[in-house]
């Protein structure tokens, strides 16, 4: 599948911002530092959970537990899709039992990612609460699912993909949109 | 780290037919499965719904139970089928079997035998994946893998470690996926056992052969033990355990005078006062007990990765053909 | 009937011709071979572009028959055979039971005299039973018809019942045809012995265990006096020593199979049962040895050992299948491509070895195309090609390792005695 390039939507400057402004609310929302744990979506959730910990820990003076989710084996496309998937290392080294988990991910689209995630979640314990933190909410959900923080709504079409690019995968910080071209 | 690969063998029959990548991206998975076996709740939904089979035509308890339990950690079904082994053939074919048990919509066979190349014939016969869980002299991959495993996670890599593996090379499939496995990720390999209990040609698959225990021990960074079957294959090679025990036994002497942290694995079950003394066993340098539990995140990754490969392609040496 | 086979590349060795030629065939003779004939006749066969040799004559195959009619008879065996392009074919003696008596031998030529569809030519067992104990009863099995003896499918174990074979064979005049295999040697052995077999993790044959019992046998002819064919040489070890054998002008005479000069043990690998064969398939160094030997006249005869085996018997584990390939069908095509076509053998050369050495070995029919042989006539496309498929197998068994190869060379027409038993690759008896 080819892509073409349309808009940049984020620049390093703004997903700071808006990790930083999402750290001030959950702050706002939560009593203690020691209730929270930070969870990403592996690959760019997990490196966006290390930031949004770090942004808790200027804030509060106390740095909140981070795990990283990989959430292939709860996947349900496993036998759809076109190559296998590689099943990276869950990093999860602290009880989450009565945590209020932040769950993090780059971008919420249809809410099958984070309905593998809430399962996955579910086998490591009982968390008092779990809320669900993004960079971009671009829409179209397939499932009952929303975000309780969220960086920037972009509204798209179908034919749109959205990438988020970040430092620790990509070299570079930024979010773009892009077009699928019509296969021919 | 080999993330971008993407597997897609159907069966995994030996590491002779696999690559040093494919191996990479086998040990990489079980890494990330292991993480599972250490949870309270010790399993996945991945093979929800699949089914796997356990055919086994030696008896085995051990690779039995960790191919079971690993195939029930990533909540696939498993049913045990023991078939009496006999080298005189009556009732049904292995790959009349084979078809059978596909027809009850399985989707991978576990198979062990007795017959080297069982595990390829029944893999030709059905499209079920198809694992190796042991076949004759052959190979028994996943028991390979699981050293490797062990061993990368011990001393951190493979290539360029000096690894010996001591015992009866001749009948042993565990010998030959290890030299395999271990020579392909870059490994130096010694194979040492009496002269009659080297099978011919072995050098050629790049191992150092020696008959002096001395010789593989010195400088080794691992030695893989292997089990002796004096009541078996091994009894014309030595006249007696008791013998093998003080010519090439793995006592703590034999250990004070090698590197101080050698890695000493054995597949098991072990033969104590045969191949290895008590104290070896149970002592520091020992991590047989950890290759028991590696075994089962290493199996997990092996159905995972034959259960969902994509594109799958015959994991066979192609039949001779001239065109 | 008269035929005339008109235009082809008429090679015979025997009578020194490779050149364009005409046949005449009266009745159940050759009765003329000239250039451009324009006899009378009620057939004529346009052969050109094509070869005109003796049909071929093998010295080596397993019919079956009596008792494993599941595998082959007489009926589809022979058949199978005019396939290939052989007018004459010897059946060993290994059926259930053995053609070890002179009732055995008249019940079998009664079975021949019914269905064959070709010359078959009759071998008695050494051994009683074939267990290596006790010599047959030579003279009346001679009587009876057989042309030679052997245990094939098993050695003469014990060297003073060999030798005591060899001098009961000389006093019949019949030829000893030797399966040379040291059973202490190859016991349990699947395979050649070596890397492939150690990778497999199978038992190994030696090429000692072919070797040491070519070399006993020699031997023990010498001391007997009596003539000695090897049967299947597989090995460089046992070429050397029929060499030397023939140096010394010894009465030994060798065969070797296709499969020998157009496979290695490498095609093991695949663990597929057609490649089980014993002896065994060899290393690259033995196959270059064969074609050697072939070359310098050390093997006089190429022989197929067809060995048919059902299906059920070989779709199994590779240690319990049973050794043997089928071969009438896919002989010639690998000569042409083994041997023509790699500049091992001419076409003269060859059609010793397929025809005129072993039928002047077994004292049979054929062999020739002169004016007053029996019109056994094969008429050969040296240059079509066809994939070989299991479709087209004629024999009842289709345990062929050459099956999906891309063949070269075909029997076209096959005169039997006279008689046109297969026409345009239709077999017509």
């Amino acid at each position: 599948m080819e892509l073409k390039e349309k808009t940049k939507l984020m620049d390093k400057d703004a997903i700071e911002r808006a990790l930083e402004r999402i750290a001030h609310e959950i702050v706002e929302r939560v009593k203690s530092i020691d209730d929270i744990a930070v969870i990403g979506i592996k690959n760019r959730g997990a490196y966006l959970g290390r930031r949004l910990a770090e942004k808790l820990a200027q804030i509060c003076g106390k740095r909140p537990d981070v795990g990283a989710l990989d959430i292939t084996l709860y996947r349900d496309d496993l036998t759809q899709v076109a190559e296998q998937p590689v099943v990276h290392a869950t990093e999860i080294d602290f009880i989450i039992d009565d945590k209020k988990v932040i769950l993090v991910d780059d971008v919420l689209f249809t809410g099958r990612t984070i309905r593998c995630a809430l399962d996955a979640l579910i086998d490591f314990g009982r968390p008092a609460a779990i809320q669900l933190a993004v960079l971009i909410d671009r829409g179209h959900r397939e499932l009952p699912i929303r975000a309780d923080y969220v960086g920037k709504n972009v509204p798209t079409s179908l034919k749109e993909v959205v990438e988020v690019r970040l430092e620790e995968s990509d070299g570079k910080d930024e979010v773009v949109i892009c077009e699928k071209l019509d296969e021919q | 780290m080999s993330n971008k690969f993407i597997w897609t063998k159907k069966d995994l029959l030996g590491l002779e037919y696999l690559s040093a990548e494919e191996i990479n991206h086998i040990l990489y998975t079980a890494a990330s499965f292991k993480e599972v076996t250490t949870r309270q709740i010790k399993k996945v939904p991945v093979l929800r719904g699949k089914t796997v089979v356990n055919l086994f035509y030696e008896p085995s308890t051990r690779t039995r139970t960790s191919f079971e339990l690993a195939a029930k950690r990533l909540s696939a079904d498993v049913i045990n089928i023991a078939v009496e082994s006999s080298s005189v053939r009556k009732g049904e074919t292995l790959i009349d079997t084979g078809r059978n048990i596909e027809a009850l919509k399985i989707d991978i066979i576990v198979v062990r035998h007795s017959a080297s190349g069982a595990p390829n014939i029944l893999a030709r016969s059905v499209r079920s994946s198809v694992v190796n869980a042991g076949d004759g002299w052959h190979e028994h991959p996943t028991q390979a893998l699981l050293d490797i495993f062990t061993l990368k996670e011990k001393l951190g890599r493979i290539e360029g470690l000096k690894v010996s593996i001591i015992g009866d090379i001749a009948h042993s499939r565990v010998a030959r996926s290890n030299i395999w496995g271990f020579i392909k990720l870059g490994a130096k390999v010694t194979v040492c056992a009496p002269e009659k209990l080297i099978p011919v040609g072995i050098e050629q698959t790049g191992v150092h052969v020696t008959n002096d225990i001395n010789e593989a021990l010195e400088d080794a960074d691992a030695i893989n033990v292997l089990r002796m079957q004096f009541e078996r294959d091994s009894k014309l090679a030595f006249p007696s355990a008791l013998e093998y025990f003080k010519q090439y036994g793995i006592t703590s002497d034999r250990i004070k005078k090698c590197k101080k942290n050698i890695v000493v694995m054995h597949p098991g079950p072990i033969n104590r006062g045969v191949e290895m003394s008590s104290e070896v066993a149970d002592g520091a340098n020992s991590v047989i007990l950890e290759q028991v539990t590696n075994g089962i995140a290493v199996r997990m990754a092996v159905l995972y990765l034959v259960a969902l490969a994509k594109k799958p392609t015959s994991s066979l040496p192609a039949k001779v053909e001239n065109m | 009937m008269r035929y005339l086979i008109k235009g082809g590349r008429v090679v015979d060795p025997v009578s020194k011709i490779d050149d364009t030629s005409d046949i005449l065939i009266d009745g159940n003779r050759i009765a003329k071979v000239a250039k451009d004939l324009n006899e009378k006749c009620d057939t004529e066969i346009n052969a050109k572009g094509k070869i005109v040799i003796p049909g071929l004559v093998d010295m080596h195959s397993h019919l079956r028959e009596p008792g494993r009619e599941d595998e082959e008879t007489i009926a589809t065996g022979t058949r199978a055979a005019l396939r290939g392009g052989f007018t004459t074919i010897a059946c060993m003696p290994n059926t259930e039971p053995p053609i070890d008596s002179p009732e055995m031998v008249r019940k079998l030529s009664g079975i021949i005299k019914r269905d064959a569809a070709c010359h078959v030519a009759m071998v008695g067992a050494i051994t009683l039973k074939r267990t290596g104990r006790k010599v047959a009863a030579f003279s009346g099995m001679k009587k009876e018809g057989v042309v030679a003896v052997s245990d094939d499918g098993s050695s003469v174990e014990k060297a003073s019942i060999m030798l005591q074979a060899l001098r009961a064979a000389r006093k019949s005049g019949l030829l000893v045809i030797d399966h040379c295999e040291d059973p202490k040697m190859s016991a349990g052995g699947v395979m050649n012995k070596g890397f492939i077999s150690t990778k497999m993790g199978l038992r190994g044959i030696p090429a000692e265990a072919e070797s040491t019992f070519v070399k006993r046998d020699i031997e023990l002819a010498k001391k007997a006096r009596a003539k000695i064919h090897i049967a299947h040489v597989s090995c460089a070890k046992s070429i050397e020593l029929i060499r030397k054998a023939k140096k010394a002008r010894l009465p030994v005479t060798a065969e070797t199979a296709p499969h020998y000069f157009s496979l290695t043990e490498d095609c093991c690998v695949s663990y597929d049962t057609n490649t089980k064969m014993n002896p065994p398939l060899r290393t690259k160094a033995d196959v270059e040895f064969i074609k050697e030997a072939l070359a310098d006249g050390t093997i006089d005869v190429i022989a197929t050992d067809h060995a048919p085996h059902t299906d059920a018997e070989k779709d199994v584990e590779f240690d319990f299948a049973p050794f043997g390939i089928i071969g009438f069908e896919t002989a010639l095509s690998l000569c042409v491509m083994e041997l023509l076509d790699k500049g091992v053998l001419s076409w003269p050369d060859l059609v010793m070895k397929l025809s005129t050495n072993p039928a002047k070995i077994l004292g049979c029919c054929g062999g020739s195309l002169k004016k007053g042989s029996p019109a056994d006539i094969t008429v050969i496309d040296p240059e079509k090609e066809y994939v070989y498929t299991k479709e087209l197998v004629e024999s009842k068994s289709k345990n062929s390792p050459f099956i999906g190869w891309r063949l070269k060379g075909k029997a076209i027409d096959v005169f039997v005695g006279g008689v046109l038993a297969m026409k345009d690759e239709e077999i017509m008896v």
